[in-house]
């Protein structure tokens, strides 16, 4: 899966290419205080007027040097990252680096967590301020020594002369480098990686020492004075309006401060994630607007929920699946003459739930509406500028009265692209006329999310005499609001393995669904993998086959295949086939995948590969059951291609088992089921994340192809899913074409 | 009600109802942040504090059964010689990702190894299971509670399944 599916995020949109396409420029001033205050700007062209100047580099005359990181941190390491890359070029010492997180700005461009875009976007500007400044303070202390600045070198946040030895440290040159005009940021020359001191060192999360002393870090965490607390309480149906409820009982609990119903200012605001009907409840104590809810009443106007459980969706979805497809995805050559000639056909259906982020930070955010109108926000988000304008738009001010805090974030994932809570707190904190934190409990944050959409696959498929597909069909049931299809919910047209099989159809059906969906960690990937990677895994073994051994085939011979078309005025890179052949080959050779059948008997290995994010990932689970059928994961191999610099090793290997777990989290428990419009599960009891006991050992190794640094967020996740599927097969001779695993399937007989 | 109690060897007094859980007094009385909300019924392990050296869930843990048992949250824990022992390993394997989860972890780690300084991965399964790291970084949890015993990093599980 490629461009599409990953660049489409919300946020990411125009502005994220604008980082790409614009031009950046850079300025320099002096910093409060003294010290070098070196600027980034981008702009479509140098005129002043739209000179929007963002602070990246601060140097203060005792050489502490302040960088700051534009992106929210939600554990993607964001935060270390982008300064490592300035810090690298600037050539300072990384004990001597502080990072202050960027407000909300329109001159940072874009500010977002998604996609897995932080490093594509970043690594080559980032590197560009870090060197500009070197530059300059080198020209700075050539000046001052009046040498040509040839001679000069800079190294750990000093500047030397080499034929005399003279050296001045970058705080005592920090002042005068803030008079030098700025380099040209296109021409200033990048470091070779052999250079690096900084970039490809393992280097720990910069908040880290603060989150283990326990300091206010988090959204939660936020406190101001005079502040109250608040919970709201919305229809477990979605997007009921809230007709009446017992707010004067509530107010006269102890510790309320005030109890109202809101109501929603936008249509369809429950699945596009805006404000919705509510009560909300103030309190001086968050436990006390908590306890309240126990005594809350509230008339929800009935809605009809007709065919929206779970049961409803799977007879619907099998009723679709005997049907016409209601539309065409992609059609290449004909998909039945081919498979009237195939030597074999196989058919299957696959399906998988909805899921719930469950982030372990609940939803949250504080706000003040202040007597003048303007708003201040702290707010735990992913993305921070649709949030922005929702609360504008639904407040009815303007965006540029609200400023945004980015707090550090308890776990993304993707939920907290959409900002719902954030407008929710910007209201009652207009209503309380104080700054409020409204916190949701742990049901309101399960049974109020932007689900992974649920969905049915109705694969055909045709095999030569070889063994080799030449007939692929995938009826996909997907969900949808009144014909569109609903928030990552969609099949990519290049979906694996369209332009691999000459005979292909994707086609598509629609369930009609009134609950929220979202991104979800990989959205598409996370769900399309398990069904694709099994099925491809399913015709290996009709045909034959070694599953690597059909996928290599496929892929065919190491060959860029054509660009993909631009994108939000981002380049999108070419799918490279060789990449594919060269993890898929580095998993094989690691996990010892040709000597597999000397593996004992109910123990097997599976494999699958997935791109996604343009990150080339390989993976291989070495798997069996218990007699009651339970998974036993013995261990996960990853092969992963991101190009040729891991620029935080710390970071790199974290995020890619981290992902690879919760891929494994998501095969073996996640379900979030559906009834009468309500989902079912309320909390971690009943909503089963994978606990440290239910964790193997996960073996990742990077494979260096000589392209640039891509993002790591996510494309480790899918491939787990079906390489574990796929291993249960061999244990077990049992296919899993429906997720959560259900160990009775597996039982031995 | 007033109830006086003891908070990281400091004596606190707080006015509350008799069944507000410990954790809404440490974050919103005492501003004893570092303990976490999570899921408010002993399911994930982020409230974990020490209740008399115990591991137990601030979110369900009413304020007047706590009595006169010392409490120690992850504010407190690096004055002991494992809390600041686990402290140390969690920052150099470099565990957290998000972080939210850690001051639970850190401090069932503690507890874990103030009672058994040499566990097995049995034992860690045992002790950490209770605490949900969402982010999955379980690797580095089991390697950082072997690092902070001095115990070899690697895990060998699959070599003996």
């Amino acid at each position: 899966m490629s461009g599409k599916n990953t660049v489409q995020q919300p946020g990411a949109g125009a502005k994220t290419g604008l980082h790409i396409s614009r031009r950046a420029f850079l300025g320099a001033g002096l910093a409060v205080g003294g010290g070098l205050l070196l600027t980034l700007r981008f702009a479509e062209k140098a005129s002043a007027d739209d000179a929007t100047i963002a602070a990246y580099i601060k140097i203060a005359p005792d050489g502490i040097v302040t960088l700051t990181a534009k992106n929210p941190e939600i554990g993607q390491g964001m935060k270390t990252t982008l300064p490592m890359l300035i810090a690298d070029e600037l050539d300072v010492e990384w004990k001597n680096v502080r990072v202050e997180q960027a407000m909300l700005d329109p001159i940072y461009g874009a500010q977002f967590a998604g996609g897995s875009l932080g490093t594509p976007l970043n690594w080559i500007p980032m590197q560009r301020v870090g060197a500009a400044g070197r530059e300059m303070l080198i020209g700075a202390a050539a000046s001052t020594w009046g040498v040509p600045r040839a001679q000069c070198e800079a190294s750990k946040g000093v500047v030397r002369h080499r034929p005399s030895g003279r050296t001045l440290t970058y705080g005592a040159l920090a002042s005068k480098a803030a008079s030098l005009s700025a380099p040209d940021l296109d021409s200033v020359a990048l470091k070779k990686p052999e250079q690096y001191t900084i970039i490809g060192k393992f280097t720990g999360g910069i908040d880290s020492p603060s989150v283990l002393e326990g300091e206010p870090l988090f959204g939660i965490d936020t406190r101001l004075p005079g502040m109250s607390y608040a919970v709201y309480e919305k229809s477990p149906v979605f997007g009921s309006r809230a007709v009446r409820a017992n707010i004067g009982e509530i107010k006269a609990l102890p510790g309320i401060r005030d109890a109202f119903i809101l109501h929603a200012t936008e249509r369809d605001a429950a699945v596009r994630m805006g404000l919705v009907d509510g009560v909300a409840i103030i309190a001086d104590k968050w436990w006390d607007a908590q306890k309240a809810l126990q005594k809350l009443r509230v008339e929800w106007e009935p809605r009809s929920v007709k065919g929206q459980s779970t049961p409803a969706f799977e007879r619907e979805a099998a009723r679709l699946a005997g049907d016409a497809p209601q539309s065409v995805i992609r059609r290449d050559g004909d998909f039945h003459a081919a498979i009237a000639r195939a030597a074999k056909v196989v058919e299957a259906s696959y399906s998988y739930p909805f899921l719930a982020h469950a982030t372990l930070e609940p939803m949250n955010c504080t706000a003040h509406v202040k007597a003048d109108g303007s708003v201040e926000i702290w707010a735990p988000t992913q993305n921070p500028g649709p949030g922005a304008k929702l609360v504008a738009r639904t407040l009815g001010i303007d965006a540029g009265r609200i400023r945004v805090h980015m707090t550090r974030v308890g776990g993304g994932f993707g939920r907290r692209l959409n900002n719902d809570y954030m407008v929710e707190a910007a209201m009652i904190a207009r209503h309380a006329g104080r700054p409020v934190k409204l916190l949701w409990n742990r049901p309101q944050d399960i049974q109020h999310d932007s689900y992974r959409p649920a969905g049915f696959h109705r694969f055909k498929a045709g095999l030569d005499a070889s063994g080799r597909p030449i007939a692929f069909r995938d009826h996909f049931i997907t969900f949808g609001q009144s014909g569109q299809v609903a928030s990552s919910a969609g099949l990519p047209r290049n979906h694996f393995p369209a332009g691999y099989v000459p005979s292909l159809e994707f086609v598509q059906s629609l369930i009609q669904l009134d609950m929220p969906t979202g991104p979800m960690r990989n959205p598409g990937g996370n769900a399309l993998a398990f069904a694709f990677e099994s099925f491809i895994d399913e015709l290996a073994h009709a045909g034959g086959r070694d599953p690597l051994e059909l996928r290599l085939a496929l892929y065919g011979p190491p060959r860029v295949l054509p660009a993909p078309p631009r994108q939000f005025g981002m380049t999108i890179p070419p799918f490279d086939t060789g990449r594919a052949r060269g993890v898929l080959e580095l998993v094989a050779d690691k996990s010892g995948w040709a000597r597999r059948s000397a593996l004992p008997a109910g123990t097997g290995m599976g494999l699958a590969f997935y791109y996604s994010h343009f990150g080339y990932v390989a993976e291989v689970v070495k798997a069996s059951v218990k007699p009651d059928g339970t998974p036993q994961v013995h261990k996960i191999w990853a092969a992963v291609d991101i190009g040729r610099q891991i620029i935080n090793p710390a970071g790199a290997y974290n995020q890619a088992q981290g992902a690879i777990l919760d891929g494994l989290g998501q095969a073996l428990h996640l379900n979030i089921t559906v009834q009468d419009g309500r989902v079912v599960q309320s909390n971690l009891n009943t909503y089963r994340l994978l606990r440290i006991d239910e964790a193997p050992p996960v073996e990742v190794h990077f494979l260096r192809s000589d392209n640039d640094p891509t993002g790591l967020g996510e494309p480790a996740l899918p491939p787990v899913l079906p390489a574990l599927c796929n291993a249960l097969y061999i244990a077990t001779g049992k296919r899993i074409r429906s997720l959560p695993i259900d160990p009775r399937l597996l039982r031995s007989t | 009600m007033r109830f006086s109690i003891l908070v990281n060897g400091t004596r606190r007094t707080v006015e509350e109802e008799a069944d507000t859980p410990l954790l809404w007094v440490l974050r919103d009385d005492l501003h004893l942040v570092g303990t976490k909300f999570g899921c408010g019924i002993a399911a994930c392990g982020a409230c974990t504090v020490h209740l008399n050296g115990v591991p137990a869930r601030a979110c369900v843990t009413p304020i007047s059964a706590v009595g006169d048992a010392p409490i120690v949250t992850i504010e407190g824990i690096g004055e002991s010689d494992w809390g600041r022992k686990v402290k140390a390993a969690w920052l150099e394997l470099d565990v957290m990702q998000c972080g939210y989860c850690q001051a639970g972890q850190v401090m069932t780690a503690t507890a874990l190894l103030t009672k058994n300084p040499r566990p097995t991965d049995a034992d860690i399964d045992e002790a950490m299971r209770g605490n949900i790291c969402r982010c999955a970084t379980y690797t580095r949890i089991r390697a950082a509670i072997k690092r902070a015993a001095g115990l070899p990093t690697a895990d060998t599980r699959e070599q003996r399944p």
